[in-house]
């Protein structure tokens, strides 16, 4: 078996570090963003005003050329402040956008601090619950900067680099663990394959937790703003700027539906293959396998309450919530404090 | 939230899932959700069956099965490790009695567990047939009848051909020409097009429902193989110490937990002999010192009762598969050669003694039971040590999970071992309870401790032990399961199925034509999603620049 190299193991440990302290400035930033929520809106209101007035004096001219349907154009109620297909209306968030700017290069200092773990052991970097923690961070944060290219998710910024920070941060102080071959049992083919699938599976329903959290607290938001009360003075500025609950649940639909494929064939599919080869069975209710079933069956349960009268909206959310909650328990507490076949915590006795 | 949403993905074919009756235009309004039960014994049978097949129950079915899995991961369970189980039971009396009673020390065969998957199965049953019968009328006939009114669909257009004859610089198709592109298109666009009198009918995505209905079908397939191989399988467990034997026969096994439709029968006849067990610890880093890296069992096989011997690596992550039965390596251990002889100088033991390690460095608890000794039994318990070190106050421990130092701790006794009454012993547990002790670090004669190679002759002439050498020795499981396969490629086949009803999109679209009084060609649109459909509005899009690129279409007159 080939050595460890310490050195390079020793860089993967600051650069866990310094990209822990850079998604916290992110966090912060993102979070400076949000209180000046009102700022930003009553810019944005400003800008929108100017321009209907000036397409009023343009409106002679005909309809745009590019909408669909019958042709008539649509005009845009002038209060809207975001798009419920979350594309950028050119909103300009300078904090926001820093916080962008700093997450990128929290990335890239956390993806050579990943690839220097793995390159330094001689095997994938998701071996113990410090590297599976450090590797799903990195995918959450890069998942997220990858939708931020297309859509403008930048009202997700806070809770989703929350996340992020509060993983790294479980890792670095929690479960620290030095860099090490890993035992017979690990030395499979499959855990690049089952635990990659299980990293990602679990980095999109942190994303979708935070879109579920942000649309129940936006569908209260709704609720109150229907019985007239203004939103003006009191609530939470920041909502006006994040889309509607609807499309919040829609999107965290479909990222859940990619998630839940991910997870139906990495820790359930792979994870029997697995299992037959080294324990001799598919299926043993293992605690850990225990918790993993339960999982599937809480986000199907979500799947099919999304198509249930009744079960919509608010309850559909719940059930999402609730499932990522069962993934922290079967982390963090199934790993920890249950004895089971899955022990490789790799945590110091 | 309450409200009808447009476009509200409707994944399984449950009996209210709003699906097509509230997205149909034809049928807006929908019918009443439940109807009044009706009385009389086949009345209240057919609501039941209306209940247990809805949408709701399935859902509701689906989340007790969570919730009525978690147990299994707070309880010790049999199926693991029934030790476990009863010393949880001893530990907590009363509770333990009643929690046992309530199956929740057998969770997942017991009887409310297997009640909720079986109801959760039927119910899901009970949906499958009638979906599949419609979804096989769906794929059979043509696409549906063209709604009149195609501007109330949720993504819908119009556009004007332009004719010379109404004065514009191109000259469009007429009505039945348009028609016909408009067909083409949407077949190129992989819709199934119906062309009809003045109108044309379209739907694609019908993999869509097959996908769901393979899905569930699949789910169906798998719980069939599960139950199939827990009739039919069986598996075992052996303790293999090197230069030993095993042969595939039932008076060969340590463990052995055969199906309900077990035959002896169906043993594969093979064997496998241990040559060499070989470990690898970690002796390089720091904070990982000693740990195992690498386990190597050479074995030697043999198909068939005058099979060709042939040696094989058996590792962890590396069964063996002898004619269908598959062999796992995993444990292993030290077995001290050890030879009592008793006070008339008999052999009365003599062999190799199975240790069972206890941490990463082989501390291994030891038993000896010597029954044929005479003029007493004599037994012995301790623990071997495969580097021993003193620790201070005389206690050693071992301080490395290689041979560095082998040493034997023993206590002996002599006295009544309770072989002779016939009842089944645990070889690797002595109760000590009613012998009388012989060496022991609180007795003037102290423990025993042995090196490889030394003998300790007995107080009171009893007899004497030695410590001859160290062998290796494997633990492995023995697997037979004829289903396995097929839960695999069912689990693969929902899989399939799950990708297929998720992302694939299921539309219909209607083209309708007519001549308006100028004499031009007005072409009107229509698309309605059959489920959750996000990119519709694209379509919408794709759809009309396609209609555009093909006709010279009129600029739309300016709205007053």
């Amino acid at each position: 078996m080939q050595s460890i190299n310490m050195e390079l193991a020793q860089y993967s440990e600051l650069f866990m570090l310094i990209a822990g302290f850079i998604y916290t400035g992110a966090f912060m930033l993102f979070a400076v963003d949000m209180i000046r929520s009102s700022a930003t809106i009553r810019r944005v209101e400003a800008e929108l005003a100017a321009e209907n007035a000036a397409e009023r004096t343009l409106v002679s001219y005909g309809a745009p050329a590019d909408n669909p349907g019958t042709g008539e154009p649509e005009a845009a109620p002038a209060e809207e402040l975001v798009d419920e297909e979350m594309a950028y209306l050119g909103t300009r968030r300078p904090f926001a956008n820093v916080a962008v700017a700093l997450t990128v290069l929290g990335v890239a200092a956390h993806t050579f601090a990943v690839a220097a773990r793995g390159i330094a052991a001689n095997r994938v970097p998701w071996a113990n619950m410090y590297e599976f923690l450090t590797t799903s961070a990195l995918v959450v944060a890069a998942v997220y900067l990858l939708v931020l290219t297309r859509k403008d998710v930048r009202f997700l910024g806070t809770f989703a680099l929350g996340l992020v920070v509060t993983m790294m941060a479980a890792a670095t102080m929690g479960f620290p663990t030095p860099v090490a071959h890993v035992q017979p049992a690990l030395q499979s083919p499959w855990i690049a394959i089952h635990v990659s699938l299980a990293v990602l599976a679990i980095s999109l329903f942190t994303l979708t937790f935070a879109m579920n959290v942000l649309q129940l607290i936006q569908h209260r938001r709704e609720l109150s703003q229907a019985a007239g009360e203004t939103t003006r003075r009191s609530g939470w500025q920041f909502l006006r700027l994040a889309p509607s609950a609807t499309s919040l649940e829609n999107w965290a639909y479909r990222m859940n539906a990619v998630g839940f494929v991910f997870w139906t064939l990495g820790p359930l599919i792979t994870g029997a293959i697995w299992a037959e080869e080294t324990w001799g069975r598919y299926w043993g209710w293992d605690v850990k396998e225990v918790w993993t079933f339960v999982i599937w069956v809480v986000y199907a349960g979500y799947l099919h309450a999304r198509a249930t009268r009744g079960w919509t909206g608010n309850r559909a959310a719940w059930l999402s919530i609730i499932g990522y909650g069962c993934i922290i328990f079967n982390y963090a507490v199934v790993n920890i404090y249950f004895p089971g076949l899955h022990s490789y915590a790799g945590l110091p006795e | 939230m309450a409200e009808k949403r447009e476009n509200t993905y409707m994944p399984a074919g449950h009996r209210d899932a709003p699906e097509a009756a509230e997205n149909d235009p034809r049928t807006a309004g929908g019918k009443p959700e439940v109807a009044t039960p009706a009385l009389g014994v086949k009345g209240m049978l057919r609501w039941a069956w209306t209940q247990l097949t809805s949408m709701r129950t399935a859902l509701m079915l689906l989340l007790l099965l969570a919730v009525a899995a978690v147990p299994g991961s707070i309880f010790p369970q049999r199926v693991q490790d029934s030790f476990a189980v009863a010393t949880w039971i001893e530990d907590n009396p009363g509770a333990g009695e009643v929690l046992d009673f309530l199956q929740f020390f057998d969770v997942y065969s017991s009887i409310w567990f297997s009640a909720i998957y079986l109801l959760l199965f039927i119910s899901l049953i009970g949906c499958i047939l009638p979906r599949a019968k419609k979804h096989w009328q769906q794929i059979t006939s043509a696409p549906p009848r063209t709604p009149r009114r195609l501007e109330r669909l949720p993504e819908s257009g119009a556009l004007e051909l332009q004719s010379s004859s109404a004065g514009d610089a191109q000259d469009g198709p007429d009505a039945e020409t348009a028609l016909q592109d408009a067909a083409a298109i949407l077949k190129a666009r992989r819709y199934r097009v119906e062309v009809r009198e003045t109108s044309v009918g379209a739907e694609r995505g019908y993999l869509k429902e097959t996908g769901n209905l393979l899905f569930h079908i699949s789910l169906v397939g798998v719980l069939i193989c599960v139950a199939l191989g827990s009739m039919f399988s069986y598996r075992g467990q052996k303790i293999l110490v090197e230069d030993e034997s095993f042969v595939n026969a039932l008076v060969a096994y340590d463990n052995f937990y055969p199906g309900a439709y077990f035959n002896e029968d169906q043993m594969q006849p093979f064997s496998v002999s241990l040559d060499a067990f070989e470990r690898v610890f970690d002796r390089e880093s720091t904070t990982h010192f000693g740990q195992a890296l690498d386990f190597t069992a050479d074995v030697t096989t043999r198909l068939g009762a005058d099979g060709e011997p042939q040696t094989e690596e058996l590792k962890v992550n590396q069964p063996l598969t002898m004619d269908g039965a598959r062999v796992f390596l995993v444990g292993n251990g030290y077995a001290p050669e050890v030879t009592v002889r008793d006070g008339d100088g008999e052999v009365a033991f003599s062999g190799p003694v199975i240790t069972r390690p206890d941490d990463g460095v082989y501390t291994s608890m030891a038993v000896i039971k010597a029954p044929d000794a005479s003029p007493e039994q004599l037994g012995f318990v301790g623990l071997f040590l495969p580097t021993s070190q003193d620790a201070g106050d005389g206690l050693a421990v071992s301080v490395d999970p290689e041979l560095g130092n082998p040493e034997l701790q023993l206590n002996s006794y002599y006295g009544d071992l309770g072989l002779d009454d016939g009842l089944a012993q645990n070889v690797y547990v002595l109760d000590t309870e009613s012998l009388e002790t012989l060496n022991s670090r609180e007795l003037d004669a102290g423990g025993i401790v042995l090196s490889p190679g030394e003998t300790y002759d007995l107080p009171e002439g009893m007899g004497s032990i030695s410590f001859d050498g160290v062998k290796d020795y494997i633990a492995i499981d023995i697997h037979y399961n004829p289903a396995q396969q097929g839960v695999l490629i069912f689990a693969l086949t929902a899989l399939g199925g799950l990708v297929l009803s998720l992302f694939l999109r299921r539309r219909r679209a209607w083209v309708t034509v007519e001549t308006t009084p100028a004499g031009r060609t007005l072409v009107r649109y229509g698309l309605l999603s059959r489920g959750e459909d996000f990119k519709i509005r694209d379509e919408n899009i794709a759809l009309r620049t396609q209609f555009e690129k093909k006709w010279p279409v009129r600029a739309p007159e300016k709205e007053s």
